[in-house]
């Protein structure tokens, strides 16, 4: 069984962040981490310190036994200071020791249901959790998958199922006309695949500053008010409203705070389609960015705007509430109302979804991509043998992409076969 | 004639005789109910058993007593153990066999296996009480009641020949199809699939130009596929190798038109392993040669199988291709080749028993169930007759998981995933490659078979008296150890961590073998050679397999949770519909099934496993 660690802490930035480990090896993480294992249910003042001795906060720790804690597990909480840097050392230091890796979402409720001690406020809050999830995944794959490391996990992939098809096919299709020597193939793939990886590593740092915070983009057809709303929460002039569709043109961002978690709200051109080409460009770019934020909010007339879908998570609001008093579910920017419920609602929307937040992904790539080096490596080292170690370097190829499946997506062996039968000639 | 059966299987291909004598192994009153008894244990396609993935089965078929293993080496004139140059794990043993000392073998193991009755004739109904599948009615009228009904007709669903413009219904070569079965079936509300096979022109070895051919012998100390056979008892022969060459793709790329697939007569998914000529030729059109084995497929007959060649282009098209290849130049066709299209049943509708969810009473196996090979048919006909057997007479049933048996790792792939082209087995298939071995299928499957009694006591002694061997060859090995530095001295090198280690520990150093450390301690060599090849294969692995366990562990884990048959996925608020809908259509047995669906998370799988929870915290009030 692994042992897991979480931010346990629910919401973004605090004073105070929660990180709590859970299984056979928790204690032994606290040692290395605190030095040693304080007490049962006694809150100690411990420093936690990185492999090389160096301190990364002061932290109060709490230590829970067997079947008296929140998964029936070993746990130990590290409470630390709730700055994203602090959060991050402390999962990177966690995710280097053998035997922890980054729990899967619903996972520590998973743990104490096995072990009997499961309630029913957990098992409920599994269904929001699946939901925020979801979310959480098309957002890794908009936001990380766009972006460098998105295209460089294509080409590993695509060279480790390529790598595991040559290994392949020399041992299920070996009474065929087959080549016989794959080696120099697979060692050339295999090398450019680590030497990307150990570049990626050695640039994920944890004193790197991240972003934490999630981004709220208000959308809606041309002069529907989404300007005006964007001043009324901000508190300020930030965007430059008129009577004139198509006055915003760039987005607009403005950094706020919305019960405690960190908020970028987007104002975006008004989605039309026509338009001049400056407002084109706007509008592309709005929908580009609106896509890739946490939340949309939608200002709607009644029927969505062109060009952009509310997903069943978003916020749909009717627009300019002061013009039809008494219209149910809207808002105004000009008078107000309905700007309070509003927030409280971006607030709970964005809280659900903290459950994965960039940390966790990030670490998770980070002990992702560790592993399929190491992985890599030991395959390089069957592959010298020759021949007789194929299934072995097989074994350890399989091992790497796995290990990789958070980075390049899930490989089975229907990729692998795929692969095989598009390159060779098979069936005598 | 008896009518009164616990089990009955309609089928006698290799599904059936394997299911069948399963089931009469258990003790159970077991009936045979196939259109002629001359039809058993027939190789419809090329007669040879085993290989890659394929052999691993039939050693877990023998695992278990079941008689395909023993057949392949009653008839095998060409054994082969593929990979031989590679690691234990993926050595895989084969056999050209010869089709009719096979078809004697089974035919004469079926007749003299106790509790077993060979009934000869149609099957044209079921008999059905309270939803629940009871037995068979003929189609001469006669009944045949049982507890359950194993049904493995393989290609006989609605098949269809063809060989080039010309199709007509059929299973097999001159055999009728199952139609008035297939409407019956259709009734059941399964849903159908179509798929499609193909067989190579058979040919006349002595129409052959052996002499420039280039031969393929057999191993010189073959392996044999069954754990109590020592030695082949036919003649051993070899087969000739020939290629197409450009004039051969010349005359098919200009008769495509002519052939059943390319002429858009046939709508079925074919194996992409084992395309035909014409495919190979359009879809490889850059290669100027394809291999061709040239298989005997009997002592007694001059019969060619000439393997990769398999084709639906019309008869004279055959003709002309096979004699522009190199050696066949005056080849005689002694039956054209051809294509198949037959139905299946998507497997999903199949728990891990082989079972039809919803209609107690009947099992499938078999192509039937989108497999192609007689040896992925033959694992499902034990799977099958096991579980027909066992349920008949009220006993629990049995299943095989991914971590214990390729035979688990097939069924599992059939009843979560379903299939888009004919099902073989590979070795890449089981990511637990390295410990579900050929040469460990007894240890990993013989003791389940003394659990449940399918075992004969020859098996079990022969088994238990090889164990009582490995345990005392380990004893030895682990009472004495070494330190690094006694070690060094005699040149083997070890990371000096103050640990001594002890025989089984430097058999699992690379390049270290009996030879090396019997070196070291001559007292090791009173171990029998048997044990010192077993011990070597498994120190190999060791490592590897010590780090699966966990991964193995959890498979169990979730393995271990099972999914109520009737659990309404409709209830579980928090699925996505998508998710929902998949769950709906597969209904997987347990956690571990579920979690292999596609875009299941963890958080999705720990929800359901919460509402199992609650069910049972309900039942129990």
């Amino acid at each position: 069984m692994d042992t897991i660690f979480a931010v346990a802490s629910a919401r973004g930035s605090a004073g105070v962040a929660v990180i709590r480990v859970s299984g056979p090896d928790a204690f032994e993480a606290c040692r290395q981490c605190a030095g040693d294992v304080p007490d049962r249910r006694v809150a100690s003042l411990r420093v936690l310190r990185g492999p090389d001795g160096g301190r990364i906060d002061e932290a109060l720790v709490l230590t829970f036994s067997e079947n008296r804690s929140f998964t029936g597990e070993h746990v130990v909480e590290f409470h630390v200071h709730g700055s994203p840097a602090v959060m991050s050392a402390v999962l990177e230091r966690l995710s280097v020791i053998p035997g922890l890796r980054v729990a899967e979402p619903g996972e520590f409720t998973r743990r104490a249901m096995e072990n009997g001690q499961m309630n029913l406020a957990q098992v409920e809050g599994l269904a929001d959790l699946i939901g925020a999830e979801t979310e959480a995944q098309r957002r890794q794959a908009t936001r990380v998958l766009a972006g460098d490391l998105g295209r460089r996990a294509d080409e590993w992939r695509e060279a480790l199922v390529r790598a595991a098809a040559l290994l392949e096919v020399t041992i299920d299709f070996v009474d065929e006309d087959v080549p016989v020597d794959v080696t120099p193939e697979v060692i050339g793939l295999i090398d450019v695949v680590r030497g990307s990886l150990r570049s990626e590593i050695s640039n994920v740092d944890y004193a790197e500053r991240i972003r934490v915070g999630f981004e709220v983009a208000i959308v809606g057809a041309p002069n529907v008010g989404k300007s005006t709303l964007l001043n009324r929460l901000a508190g300020r002039e930030a965007a430059i409203t008129s009577s004139v569709a198509g006055t915003t043109r760039d987005v607009i961002e403005v950094r706020m705070d919305i019960e405690g978690l960190p908020v970028t709200l987007l104002d975006t051109a008004g989605l039309r389609t026509g338009g001049e080409e400056v407002e084109a460009i706007g509008i592309e770019r709005a929908r580009d960015r609106a896509d890739k934020a946490d939340l949309r909010v939608f200002l709607t007339e009644g029927g969505a705007p062109p060009l952009l879908e509310p997903r069943p998570s978003d916020i749909v609001r009717k627009c300019k509430g002061d013009l039809f008093p008494g219209r149910s579910a809207s808002v105004s920017g000009l008078t107000g109302e309905g700007v309070d419920q509003l927030l409280s609602e971006i607030a709970d929307k964005l809280g659900a979804q903290s459950a994965e937040t960039g940390l966790a992904t990030r670490t998770r790539h980070a002990q992702a991509m560790r592993a399929g080096v190491e992985a890599l490596d030991a395959a390089m080292v069957c592959l010298a043998c020759g021949a007789t170690e194929t299934e072995l370097a097989a074994e350890e190829v399989r091992r790497g992409v796995r290990a990789l499946d958070s980075l390049v997506g899930r490989v089975d062996v229907e990729a692998v076969l795929d692969e095989i039968f598009s390159s060779f000639c098979l069936g005598k | 004639m008896k009518q009164d059966f616990d089990v009955v299987i309609i089928g006698g291909g290799h599904a059936g005789a394997e299911a069948a004598h399963a089931a009469a192994r258990l003790g159970v009153a077991t009936a045979l109910v196939t259109l002629e008894r001359d039809g058993i244990g027939v190789m419809s396609c090329n007669p040879a058993i085993g290989g890659l993935g394929k052999g691993h089965l039939v050693r877990e078929i023998d695992a278990l007593d079941g008689v395909m293993g023993k057949a392949a080496d009653a008839s095998g004139i060409q054994f082969r153990l593929l990979n031989r140059r590679k690691g234990p794990a993926v050595q895989g043993p084969r056999t050209q066999a010869d089709r009719h000392i096979y078809r004697k073998y089974m035919l004469s193991r079926t007749d003299g296996q106790p509790n077993l009755e060979i009934i000869e004739g149609e099957v044209a109904d079921f008999i059905i009480d309270g939803g629940c599948v009871r037995g068979v009615i003929l189609a001469d009228g006669f009944r045949i009641s049982a507890r359950s009904v194993v049904l493995t007709t393989g290609t006989f669903l609605r098949g269809v020949i063809h060989i080039g413009d010309v199709s007509r219904p059929g299973g097999r070569m001159g055999d009728k199809p199952s139609v008035r079965l297939a409407e019956r079936i259709d009734d059941f509300g399964l849903s159908l699939g179509r798929l499609k096979t193909g067989t190579p022109p058979r040919l006349d070895g002595r129409s052959i130009d052996w002499s420039g051919l280039e031969m393929q012998e057999p191993d010189v100390d073959p392996v044999m596929f069954s754990f109590l056979s020592e030695a082949p008892t036919c003649q051993q022969v070899s087969c000739g190798i020939t290629h197409t060459n450009p004039r051969t793709h010349d005359i098919i790329k200009s008769n495509l038109e002519r052939s059943a697939m390319y002429g858009g007569r046939i709508d079925g998914a074919g194996p992409r392993y084992c395309p035909s000529i014409e495919d190979k030729v359009v879809r490889f059109g850059d290669k100027e040669a394809h291999q061709i084995f040239l298989e005997p497929e009997s002592l007694s007959d001059s019969v060619i199988y000439p393997n990769g060649i398999s084709t639906s282009l019309p008869v004279e098209v055959q003709e002309e291709y096979v004699r522009s290849i190199s050696g066949l130049e005056d080849a005689s066709i002694l039956q054209p080749g051809y294509a198949i299209e037959y139905d299946f049943v998507d497997p999903r509708a199949l728990d891990s028993c082989l079972a039809v969810k919803g209609i107690p009473g009947l099992l499938l196996a078999g192509q039937i169930n989108g497999t192609t090979g007689y040896e992925e048919a033959a694992a499902q006909g034990l799977v099958a007759g096991l579980n027909a057997a066992l349920s008949a007479v009220g006993r629990d049933v049995i299943t095989f998981s991914r971590c214990n048996s390729y035979i688990g790792v097939m069924i599992d792939d059939l009843v979560t995933r379903g299939v888009s082209e004919p099902y073989r087995m590979f070795t890449s298939r089981a990511e637990f490659r390295l410990s579900l071995r050929a040469d460990n299928a007894d240890q990993r499957l013989t003791p389940l078979g003394i659990e449940i009694g399918c075992v004969s006591e020859r098996r079990k002694a022969a088994f238990e008296e090889k164990m009582d061997r490995l345990e005392a060859a380990r004893r030895i090995l682990e009472s004495e150890s070494y330190s690094a530095n006694a070690l060094a001295d005699l040149g083997l090198k070890v990371s000096k961590d103050g640990s001594r280690r002890n025989g089984l520990e430097l058999l699992s150093m690379p390049q270290v073998g009996f030879q090396e450390i019997i070196a070291l301690n001559p007292g090791w060599s009173v171990i029998d050679q048997d044990s010192r090849l077993q011990l070597e294969r498994e120190a190999l692995y060791a490592s590897y397999i010590e780090r699966q366990k966990r991964d193995v562990a959890g498979l169990q884990r979730d393995e271990s949770q099972v999914i109520p048959e009737e659990f309404d996925y409709a209830a579980v608020t928090g699925l996505s519909n998508e998710l929902k809908e998949k769950l709906k259509q597969t209904r997987p047995g347990n956690l571990g099934q579920a979690g292999r669906i596609d875009g299941m998370t963890p958080a999705a799988l720990t929800l359901i496993l919460s509402r199992i929870r609650q069910g049972k915290h309900k039942d129990s009030a």
